[in-house]
């Protein structure tokens, strides 16, 4: 596993990348069809989801392989749903709704997936803000694995708003959804030897310094 | 299909290349704006604006001589769930859609119901261009130069009985040939209707081509209703029944979700979607995003069709 390491990296640097540099191209390249704002929307929301999703794939990835080297990636995926739910977020305030406060705030009171949709990118934001290795230690790794808890919730919500905002074809939110479902139940069944209690907290740390 | 118009169209004026460069050139400044606001190096607030040029010389009583959509993006952006879901996965599958022969049945409450053969069914009629806006429920627009006929004359043809109140419309149904008919999604055949009187108003029209060319597959072919102050998803697709009826049909749309389309479905920026405002639209091709008007614009001419009704009830 020692060995895949550097590939492993390389790949899951090209994951995160790749969505906006396909959205780049084929803005440039016209290939998003005629609609590509409303294109490059739904597509953001979809990678936020998909890397939300990755990053609650790691702990039950190290449960299955045994490797607890994959605990360095997570931040830079969780990173990258903060990002791309960000190009989401700004493309909803400024092209959909040019910065019109009024009828944003009817939006979030009167649209249920517009309310949990931003809830859940609120949620975010404290995250992504404490996901450096300064605010690790100054909160403690008690207080800071409590917060960053709440990106289980941020998931549900993720989904849920997905859920809310499609006409009808409700067969891809069902599918994050199931995803979501499989990636918590994996947690339930939990084994001794790999209790994350005992991982966590100073070891990555130093990981994540050495790697940055 | 012999498709005779009565004003033809030079081939001079069909699709111009440079229409198609201007837009993605102002795709490109877009692009270059969304990055560089991303970065923060951009207050927002700046604009590109799309340059599309072509429009209607001598626009009609009912034309708009707003500039035209371009023909790529009219029939390469579609909602034709017969063919898939994604906005272009018509342009992709409708070529399995065999649009000869084709006939229709017009029936119901009429003195002259009749089986046509498609070219029997439009002979009689003189075709004319006609530049309508199009709203979609989703929130976008476009301007589209129809090739079609009145429906009226239709309807005068099959000489409605005095019961016939309203008049409704379907589309074909053939799961080889529109794919999109196996999924369940909705409850195929897809259906619409429309009051006699809205059927009968010269705004509404069956469409057999567009940009002066037959109808593509993937936009309703090979005939289709138009109507303009009404969403999208009213103006049906390869229509192969008109039937005149006494009781409001039941949509496709209604029976799907019956709190988010109503039978009526007339474009009203002050009664929104559940889900969505409708306020506000984006013309496809621009960047900015423009209001949206009562009956599409077409408030002068429908208005008083709905006169007394309370809109936001029948919506």
């Amino acid at each position: 596993m020692r060995r895949l390491t550097p590939w492993l990296n390389g790949l899951i640097w090209l994951g995160v990348a790749a969505p906006l540099l396909y959205l780049s191209w084929g803005l440039w390249m016209d290939r998003l069809g005629a609609n590509p704002i409303q294109e490059i929307t739904h597509q953001t929301g979809r990678w936020t989801l998909r890397f939300l999703l990755a990053t609650l794939a790691i702990t039950p990835l190290r449960r299955l392989t045994g490797w607890n080297g994959w605990i360095r990636w997570r931040r830079r995926l969780g990173l990258a749903a903060f990002f791309y739910a960000s190009i989401h977020l700004l493309l909803y305030l400024w092209l959909d709704q040019f910065f019109d406060w009024g009828e944003i705030g009817r939006d979030i009171l009167e649209r249920r997936f517009i309310t949990v949709g931003l809830l859940a990118y609120g949620l975010m934001v404290p995250l992504a803000v404490t996901s450096t290795a300064g605010w690790i230690r100054r909160l403690g790794g008690r207080t800071w694995r409590r917060l960053h808890r709440l990106v289980y919730a941020i998931a549900v919500l993720g989904v849920l708003h997905y859920w809310w905002a499609v006409k009808f074809n409700w067969r891809p939110p069902l599918a994050y959804g199931l995803i979501l479902l499989v990636l918590f139940l994996l947690r339930l069944r939990r084994p001794a030897s790999s209790r994350p209690v005992v991982t966590l907290p100073p070891q990555p740390l130093s990981k994540i310094r050495s790697e940055a | 299909m012999l498709i005779r118009t009565e004003t033809p169209i030079p081939s001079s004026e069909i699709t111009d290349e440079r229409l198609y460069w201007n837009r993605r050139e102002w795709l490109r400044q877009a692009g270059l704006l969304a990055g560089a606001a991303v970065a923060g190096l951009l207050t927002p607030g700046c604009r590109a604006e799309g340059k599309q040029v072509r429009r209607k010389a001598n626009p009609g009583p009912y034309d708009t001589d707003e500039p035209w959509t371009s023909y790529d993006d009219i029939t390469t952006y579609n909602n034709f769930y017969e063919f898939g879901t994604g906005k272009r996965d018509p342009a992709r599958n409708a070529h399995r859609l065999r649009t000869r022969p084709w006939t229709i049945r017009v029936e119901g409450l009429c003195h002259r119901p009749a089986t046509y053969e498609l070219e029997d069914f439009v002979k009689p009629y003189t075709l004319e261009e006609r530049v309508y806006r199009l709203r979609c429920v989703e929130g976008w627009s476009m301007v589209i130069p129809w090739l079609g006929f009145p429906l009226a004359e239709v309807i005068h043809r099959a000489e409605p009985m005095a019961s016939a109140k309203f008049v409704e419309f379907t589309t074909l149904y053939d799961p080889e040939q529109m794919p999109g008919q196996k999924a369940p999604i909705l409850d195929w055949p897809y259906v619409e209707g429309l009051r006699l009187d809205e059927a009968l108003h010269p705004l509404t029209i069956l469409a057999v081509g567009l940009y002066g060319k037959m109808l593509p597959n993937q936009n309703g072919a090979p005939i289709r209703l138009v109507v303009p102050w009404k969403y999208g998803f009213k103006s049906i697709k390869s229509i192969v029944r008109i039937r005149f009826v006494e009781k409001q049909p039941i949509t496709t749309w209604m029976k799907a979700a019956p709190h988010e389309y109503g039978f009526y479905s007339n474009v009203n920026p002050n009664v929104d979607h559940p889900r969505w405002s409708q306020k506000t639209e984006r013309r496809i091709g621009e960047f900015r995003k423009r209001k949206t008007l009562l009956f599409n614009g077409y408030a002068d001419q429908v208005a008083h069709l709905y006169a007394g009704m309370d809109l936001r009830k029948y919506f």
